[in-house]
């Protein structure tokens, strides 16, 4: 009896267990075989190659180099120091490769892998290679880390990638930048991140419970980042750079015709490199803290007063209006009086020029010549004149950090100051003093869109596109912006006639370059002003410092027929433009039209 | 018991070609049945093994010798007359506990419990002898009175079970203690405890868990919170239970098909091929398989209990009832806590996990079983032929 019950209770108790199989083996069988599959197969994300950069030429600016990097799964070690401490046997870790690990470690969720070695030498990965066995939860993985040849020869343009942020983060999409580390973060490569980044593949990959891959189930590989083509010609960056010399400054050439970007320098530089995987807090002081601002692109972001560079244009502005002609001669002193102003507006030459026409005025860089075409023009009209080649807005390159400038008008100053306008300062901006910014960049603008005779291109880094399904290089077209229409296209002449006097004559301001050049330049000396003189002092260079001498400004285009190169020079607090801004240009003008080989080529093949 | 004389009369009526080898396994006092279904078991363990121990010869050589002294010690204990079992009983359970409380005092400490005793070349776990006295004692003890029993003497047994219990319960080893426990328990209903009495003990019993969750080690109390949600710590104590209900899970009706299982050979399972094995076994072999060594173990469990109501003394009824009811706790706790219906506790899974010391224990419980069938069919067929 007792023994009936029991074996029906054991009856009773089988059965519960088959109804348990069958509620997991059948009634939920979907939901366990789902999570049975989590568990073995895990999503890789397989980030794409970034794209390469190339100069006109070829020549590499930023590439991919393997790179590797000795990880820890601090879940998947039993004993950490004791590992750490194995490790340290066969490979160099420092102490701040260790602090930096620690603290990654610490900041990390569970689970996570943390670098402790980067960098790593074929010569330790193999010695780790050989001894993997002994650590549970070490690994290499490589890696690949972005490089840029050059250094800081073409940092300003390129600019660099770093390791994405948070903030970034926040605003990447998470499907396209999954196992991605990196990211643009200055210049082209912030630019052009779209295109250089591709698309990120995946791979099904079959892990064991210590997550250790297996085999790959299936992938789909990554569409690698196009690569880019800039218009930059290393060779002449060589030049504009050592022309520069230890002086801070900036060169920029523009091919007038396409508005590509020949050259830009920015001195003094910095070595790109060092940012790309984190550059150390020592590093990043002494780049921050150097009174010569190498972090800082003058070329782009820099603003100057453009002093008389300004002159050509202004030039055209009053032929335009009508307020001048080229056969108006007027009496140039010393000095410019506006009626009923005792205030004297001197001229850079303390004896004056005498009696000068526009020719002259340019030439000479006659002061108050200009002083009676502004107060006759007034600032709006000179405002509304400048602004149609471009002053005071931003030309619309495809880099990161472009300043504005300013072109200044009695709006403007009635917005930004809440004054109204005063006749002096209209004289002041008559000789690219006072208000009026412009960046090297903007003035090697309007000096290719005065080579080109008002047909305005927009400037830009990209010379040719790869194509990421046939790989081939496609050469991009000239995006011009506008044209500017003159009442006279003769009036065109009547400007960069003089300029091309400017080097030529003998009385011209930068003859000094131009009397055995082989080709005719068109350019333009300026100096600005860093430090205001009094009405009665004399400005004496070895008076002053260094910080407050003049910036020594020079634009100019060549063949002045044919130009087919627009340059700006500024040299920081280098005086003089036509003794030591229009040499530098000589010698970049010298190696684009007379030494570089026109090795164009479609793509780096 | 005439009710039970035909069904007795069977084992008789073998058919002329068989009657050889039935003579054979007469003469070696086994029973066809329960040897055919124990070596069906043993080769399906052998086979699960060989996959969940990752395709290793080396650990199957290790539990086949294992299963084949297990078998020695069923052929030697099945030859002792059930008479002798009987007398040695209470000498055993006297040997047992000196033993268990040597265990206490001299005993070696192992993963935090102290459950061995050193004898020099034999490392011996006490409480494992302990599953076989215990019943044998309490079969002895209601042998020679009049059943049902009074009050008092069902007392008296189960103070005789709780003493052991309490022992390997300190050691602590809940999974030993509680099929000991178990099996003491069976003798002593099968002796006739009134269904009032178990009532009230059942109802005591439940009054009485949160004094046992008191006394319980913190680990106990962990693992009985874990098998109750085991998702509040997936990466912790609640990883065995989330990763083998997956394995069973994932199996489904047919199976992943053997040495397929990914939650298996991936290294997912955790103790696979101990105490989980039976995760191994349904992940690859599914449903199906699963109800199959279900009806493999349910025929063991039977033919035990077919035996102790066929017997014709109390002794044997008791003890056989109770070995193949206790028998039956093993799979079915072992099942229950892989399958997350019960707290994981160290129970393997009968003649399948990897493991000496249980093989040796159940064998000689069948040893034991086949002795006493031996015996009564003898006694049957004396009485028959008078």
């Amino acid at each position: 009896m007792r023994a009936a019950v029991a074996a029906l209770a054991t009856f009773v108790l089988l059965a519960v267990l088959a109804g348990r199989m069958a509620f997991l083996q059948i009634t939920n069988h979907d939901h366990f075989q789902t999570l049975s599959q989590d568990n073995r197969i895990k999503l890789i994300a397989v980030p794409p190659p970034r794209g390469l950069i190339y100069d006109r030429n070829g020549v590499v600016l930023a590439e991919n180099l393997p790179s590797y990097t000795l990880e820890i799964t601090p879940s998947q070690v039993s004993d950490l120091p004791a590992t750490l401490a194995r490790l340290a046997e066969i490979l160099p870790l420092s102490d701040s490769d260790l602090s930096r690990f620690q603290t990654t470690v610490r900041r990390q969720e569970q689970f996570q892998t943390a670098p402790l070695l980067l960098n790593m030498s074929a010569r330790h990965v193999a010695s780790f290679a050989i001894n993997r066995h002994l650590f549970a939860g070490v690994d290499i993985a490589a890696h690949s880390s972005r490089r840029y040849p050059a250094g800081d020869l073409a940092a300003h343009a390129v600019g660099y990638v770093g390791r994405i942020n948070e903030a970034e983060l926040g605003q990447l999409d998470p499907n396209m930048y999954s196992g991605t580390s990196h990211i643009g973060k200055l210049g082209v490569e912030k630019y052009y991140e779209a295109r250089l980044h591709g698309e990120p593949g995946f791979q099904h990959v079959e892990i064991n419970a210590q997550g250790r891959p297996l085999r790959v189930l299936d992938q789909q590989l990554p569409i690698p980042g196009a690569d880019l083509v800039l218009s930059l010609d290393m060779g002449l960056q060589r030049v504009a750079t050592e022309a520069l010399g230890d002086a801070n400054g900036t060169v920029i050439a523009i091919e007038p015709a396409t508005g590509e970007v020949l050259a830009m320098v920015s001195k003094p530089a910095y070595d790109p490199n060092m940012f790309v995987n984190g550059i150390s807090y020592a590093d990043y002081d002494l780049l921050r803290d150097d009174p010569r601002r190498p972090l800082f692109n003058r070329a782009l972001t820099g603003q100057y007063p453009p002093g008389s560079t300004i002159k050509p244009f202004m030039g055209l502005a009053g032929l335009d209006y009508g307020v001048t002609q080229a056969d108006r001669t007027i009496w140039a002193g010393p000095y410019y009086q506006l009626p009923g102003d005792s205030r004297h507006y001197r001229d850079w030459k303390p004896e004056g020029h005498g009696l000068v026409n526009l020719e002259l005025a340019i030439m000479r860089s006659a002061d108050v010549y200009f002083y009676d075409l502004a107060h006759r023009l007034g600032i709006d009209r000179m405002h509304d004149f400048l602004t149609r080649f471009g002053l005071g807005r931003v030309t619309g390159l495809d880099s990161t950090g472009e300043a504005a400038g300013v072109m200044p008008s009695s709006a403007w100053k009635l917005a930004a100051r809440g004054q109204v306008w005063f006749p002096g300062e209209t004289l002041s901006a008559g000789i690219g003093q006072g208000y009026m910014l412009v960046t090297p960049l903007q003035l090697a603008a309007t000096t290719a869109t005065l080579a080109m005779r008002g047909i305005h291109v927009r400037p830009r880094f990209l010379h040719a596109l790869q194509n990421i399904d046939t790989g081939a290089f496609r050469a991009i077209e000239p995006e011009v912006t506008g044209a500017i229409e003159l009442h006279d296209a003769a009036f065109w002449d009547q400007v960069i006639g003089p300029m091309v006097e400017v080097t030529r004559n003998p009385r011209g301001t930068a003859y000094s370059i131009g009397q055995d050049a082989p080709y005719a330049i068109a350019g333009k000396t300026g100096t600005a002003q860093v430090f205001g003189i009094a009405q009665n002092e004399e400005y004496d260079e070895t008076m002053i410092a260094v910080e407050l001498r003049d910036h020594a400004l020079f634009i100019a285009f060549a063949p002045a027929e044919a130009p087919r190169i627009a340059i700006a020079v500024i040299v920081e607090n280098g005086g003089g433009g036509g003794r030591v801004a229009a040499p530098i240009a000589r010698k970049v003008l010298d190696y684009h039209l007379l030494e570089s080989a026109p090795m164009f080529m479609a793509g780096p093949r | 018991m005439t009710r039970l004389g035909s069904t007795g009369r069977s084992g008789y009526s073998h058919p002329p070609v068989a009657a050889g080898s039935g003579a054979l396994i007469r003469l070696l006092r086994l029973d066809i049945p329960l040897v055919a279904a124990l070596s069906t078991l043993a080769a399906l363990g052998l086979v699960i093994l060989y996959s969940a121990g990752g395709a290793h010869f080396e650990l199957i050589t290790r539990q086949g010798s294992r299963l084949a002294i297990g078998l020695g010690v069923m052929l030697l204990v099945a030859q002792i007359p059930a008479r002798n079992l009987r007398t040695w009983s209470p000498w055993l359970y006297l040997a047992g506990m000196i033993l268990l409380a040597a265990v206490m005092f001299f005993g070696e400490v192992s993963k935090g419990a102290q459950r061995w005793l050193n004898l020099g070349l034999l490392r011996f776990q006490p409480s494992e002898l302990m599953k076989l006295v215990v019943p044998m004692m309490i079969a002895w003890y209601f042998a020679g009175r009049p059943l049902p029993p009074r009050y008092w003497q069902v007392a008296l047994a189960m103070l005789m079970v709780a003493t052991p219990v309490m022992f390997i319960a300190e050691q602590p080893d809940l999974g030993t203690a509680l099929l000991v426990g178990s099996a003491g328990a069976f003798a002593i209903f099968l002796a006739g405890v009134s269904w009032r009495l178990l009532a009230a003990m059942c109802l005591s019993g439940l009054a009485c868990a949160p004094l046992l969750w008191h006394f319980m080690r913190d680990y106990q109390r962990q693992r009985i919170l874990t098998m109750l949600s085991p998702e509040n710590d997936p990466l912790g104590a609640g990883y065995h239970i989330i990763q083998s209900k997956i394995a069973i899970g994932s199996g489904g009706l047919y199976g992943k098909g053997w040495l397929n299982g990914t939650q298996s050979q991936l290294d997912f399972l955790p103790e696979r091929h101990t105490d989980f094995i039976f995760a191994v076994f349904g992940e690859e072999w599914g449903f199906m398989g699963v109800m199959l060594l279900l009806l493999i173990y349910a025929s063991i469990v039977w033919r035990g209990l077919f035996i102790a109501v066929g017997s014709l003394d109390t002794y044997t009824r008791l003890l056989a009832g109770s070995l193949s009811l206790s028998f039956f706790v093993y799979v079915f706790v072992n099942i229950s806590m892989v399958s997350g219906l019960l707290p994981v506790v160290g129970v393997p899974l009968p003649l399948i996990s990897y493991g000496g010391t249980s093989v040796v224990t159940l064998m000689a419980a069948f040893g034991m079983l086949m002795s006493m069938h031996s015996d009564t069919r003898h006694a049957r067929a004396r009485a028959h032929t008078h």
